[in-house]
């Protein structure tokens, strides 16, 4: 049985974006490979501890995972100045570190104690802040170092790398044995801003649990009664072009006026849209939510009739996936990983107004378009399960330790 | 003995552009001028004029060589618009007098499935292009796509015309032959040609594939396939476009062409053409209730009309038809009869989509849903025309740049 010692740095329910779903599915599903997984997580500060013991308990569907806790502040979203501004205040009343650059070290020492302590035949580290640890337990146990990259630098920041973790990105995908991007258009990224030879790395991408009891609430809002619905989730960032959206949402609202658009995220470009969406005077026609998880996700997907992922920048877009098990037709950005496997949704180009506005008009007004994409949509994302990457990460395994 | 009758569908969609919610009401220019010339030039260079110098010289040098084709208005207007050589080369071919010309809608459409005045519409239309370029009375009908079933039988034979096209699809031949000529049950004295589509398909489709265990086909073993069959016609029925826009001239299939008839010959295999099967006795008779086409495995018409999509599309188009007819407005019902081209509705279709297979090869969107999504958008503009709502011109550009 191969056993890995796997560094990552979020697991629902502590999570605050998609890679904490894509690291949930890929352990479940490399348990049922038979794989035996150590997973090392940071854990956040105070407030989220309870949830995390929680994430133990409702972990069992692994009886062959194991999860060690690693006190830490890391955020994998926050860029450092964020960090700092944001988090500061927490990470001075913890004693591992002033900032996400010593967290990420912090992390690393921890997990070379880890690496002496836990039985392992390969090693797995999800993006740039494990990849020093993953380094780090490498030269401890000198176990090949499989790195897993979900985002690019690059992607995050919209081409305006901070350097240190564009140099942190580098050394890990450096140090690697085998890169597993979760795309081609992630892959091309990689390939583009870093001196990666090509055949190090392979593509897998994700799948999505096959089934859930949240998927079949058939959740219906008081708001659903007379007005159709048009859903923005994820956070409100540059990367996922939410500023694209409000523009959207001016042009569609002057075809059918009767329409709410949702914007269920946080995020530092929220202020800016809320500004936004006031100039265009079109503010009450435009929900807010603020940061939805567990359940409200579900329900925020099952009230929409229509998810709109805009994004600047999508390395996978699991969520694109989610909405479609939720039986909500999507439209996605073709500058997303996803629209590399998914066919039956909408795509179009994230600075494509006018045609993001054409389909969006066409899927409210046309019940036809609408049944159809979500009919088929729906039936083609039950081929996006979770053996099929666990599978193919299982031969990529079996490759390195040859 | 046996003879062979080959039949050629010519036909180019009006493709449409990737027409918008904001053209709606301010745009009529639905149709995809620069992509159906660029096209229209491309078949004509790699298929129609080659493959039509090819028959010219077949049939000079076979007495007994003969072809029938059927030419939509679409196709047709295209090449007055485009490619006026290939026009002149059919009607070259029709002064040969060994070409026959068969009958269907002008508009390449479906409407006998919809609305049966627009359909006798479109036929009549179809006979007066025929008769004035090629001189020629056809007696007898290809329906669209080979859509065919009793009703559409008892329909054309009242029109007069004596024999009618079908796919002789398993499902409703059962254990009978293709080879023999039937008669609908429905009518009187019509004859049903059933397409023999294992021996058409292994041109139209198989020509130049690998895998398959009869590839390379060369006329020779072909003929030698022929031969030891039994019945009175072998129904060879398929796209002209498969001569060297399909299968591809470097695989060999105008060589094929080329040869074709001689080994046929060395065979004592003749042609003929479908009016000519008129004469012969029916083998039996045919109960056909629903409409079998020549398209996918389900030979049905799924592929134009298999989901919602496309039901609503359809619905909406002919819902219009009095009201665009009442208009007199001749460009108007131009436009609209445009849209009834089946290819449309083909463009919309999710079942294969999966697979990305032959539909994929023939849509020039990117999705069905975005087929759907400017069809739709160019009928509410058409309703907007209908109704004399829509803002054109100086004044409406004037305030759409202020707004802008």
């Amino acid at each position: 049985m191969t056993r890995v010692l796997m560094l990552g740095w979020e697991f629902p329910p502590y999570k605050t974006g998609g890679l904490g779903t894509a690291c949930y599915g890929l352990t479940k599903g490399l348990a049922r490979n038979g794989v035996q997984v150590t997973f090392v997580m940071p854990i956040a500060p105070e407030g989220a501890h309870t949830d995390f013991v929680k994430l133990i308990g409702a972990n069992q569907f692994a009886k062959n995972m194991k999860i060690i806790e690693v006190p830490s502040t890391l955020s994998p979203y926050t860029t450092a100045e964020e960090y700092d501004e944001n988090y500061a205040p927490l990470s001075v009343k913890s004693v591992y570190g002033k900032n996400i650059y010593a967290e990420a070290r912090r992390f690393a020492k921890i997990a070379k104690a880890i690496a002496h302590k836990e039985k392992h035949d390969v090693i797995h580290a999800h993006d740039w802040m494990t990849y020093e640890a993953g380094i780090v337990a490498k030269k401890t146990s000198h176990k090949p170092l499989v790195v897993h990259i979900h985002a690019t630098e690059f992607d995050r920041t919209g081409d305006n790398p901070n350097p240190y973790i564009a140099h942190k990105e580098y050394e890990g995908l450096k140090a690697a044995d085998i890169i597993i991007a979760n795309s081609n258009f992630t892959k091309a990224n990689v390939l583009k801003h870093y001196k990666i030879p090509e055949e190090k790395i392979r593509v897998v991408h994700w799948g999505i649990e096959e089934d859930h009891p949240d998927y079949k609430l058939n959740y219906q809002s008081p708001l659903n009664k007379d007005r159709k619905m048009v859903l923005f989730l994820g956070r409100v960032t540059l990367q996922k072009g939410p500023d694209y959206f409000i523009e959207v949402a001016k042009k569609v609202l002057d075809f059918e006026p009767k329409t709410l658009f949702i914007i269920a995220g946080d995020g530092d470009m929220l202020p800016r849209i809320i500004h936004r969406a006031h100039d265009l005077g079109i503010s009450d026609k435009v929900i807010f939510t603020g940061f939805l998880q567990g359940q409200d996700v579900h329900k925020a997907f099952q009230m929409a009739d229509l998810y709109v992922m805009p994004s600047v920048s999508e390395p996978f877009g699991l969520v694109a996936l989610e909405s479609l098990k939720n039986n909500t037709p999507t439209i996605i950005s073709k500058q997303s990983g996803v629209s590399e496997v998914l066919k039956h949704c909408l795509k179009v180009d994230f600075w494509d107004i006018n045609r993001m506005t054409d389909m969006i008009v066409n899927v409210l007004r046309n019940p036809e378009l609408h049944e159809e994409l979500r009919e088929n949509g729906h039936s083609e994302v039950q081929k996006f399960n979770l053996d099929e990457p666990a599978r193919k990460v299982h031969e990529i395994y079996k490759e390195v330790m040859r | 003995m046996t003879n062979v009758c080959l039949y050629f569908q010519v036909h180019q969609p009006f493709r449409m552009r990737k027409y918008n919610v904001f053209d709606i009401g301010h745009n009529n220019q639905y149709f995809d001028d620069q992509k159906n010339k660029e096209v229209m030039q491309k078949v004509a260079k790699k298929c129609y004029l080659p493959a039509n110098r090819i028959l010219r010289n077949l049939i000079a040098k076979h007495d007994d060589f003969k072809v029938a084709f059927s030419i939509t208005g679409m196709a047709f207007e295209q090449f007055q618009q485009y490619a006026p050589a290939v026009l002149d080369s059919f009607e070259e071919l029709a002064a040969t007098g060994a070409v026959e010309f068969l009958n269907e809608t002008y508009h390449h459409s479906l409407a006998f499935l919809h609305n049966k005045d627009e359909f006798l519409d479109q036929v009549r239309m179809h006979q007066r292009l025929i008769k004035e370029h090629f001189k020629q009375k056809p007696v007898v009908f290809r329906n669209t796509e080979l859509v065919y079933n009793n009703h559409l039988a008892k329909t054309v034979e009242d029109l007069g015309y004596k024999a009618i096209l079908a796919e002789g699809a398993d499902h409703i031949l059962g254990w009978k032959s293709p080879n023999y000529v039937y008669k609908p049950k429905t009518t009187k004295r019509m004859r049903l040609l059933l397409k023999n589509y294992k021996l058409s398909d292994d041109i139209a489709f198989r020509f130049s594939d690998k895998s398959w265990s009869g590839y390379p086909v060369t006329a020779k073993k072909y003929a030698d396939w022929l031969a030891p069959i039994l019945g009175d016609s072998i129904n060879l029925f398929m796209d002209y476009e498969t001569f060297g826009e399909h299968q591809w001239e470097d695989k060999g299939i105008f060589k094929f062409l080329e040869h074709l008839p001689a080994e046929l010959k060395k065979k004592g295999l003749s042609f003929h053409w479908p009016s000519e099967l008129v004469k012969l006795e029916p083998k039996s008779e045919l109960d056909i209730h629903h409409p079998v086409s020549w398209a996918d495995i389900e030979r049905d018409v799924s592929a134009w009309l298999g989901n919602r999509m496309q039901n609503a599309a359809a619905e909406r188009l002919y819902s219009l038809r009095k009201d665009v007819l009442a208009s007199k407005d001749a460009e108007l019902i131009d436009a609209w009869r445009k849209l009834s081209t089946s290819d449309h509705f083909y463009y919309m279709c999710t079942k294969w989509f999966n697979d990305g297979d032959v539909h994929k090869y023939f849509n020039p969107h990117d999705s069905p849903y975005e087929a759907f999504i400017a069809y739709m958008n160019i009928l509410n503009d058409l309703i907007l025309r209908v109704k004399g709502e829509e803002q054109r011109g100086v004044g409406a550009a004037l305030k759409r740049w202020i707004s802008a």
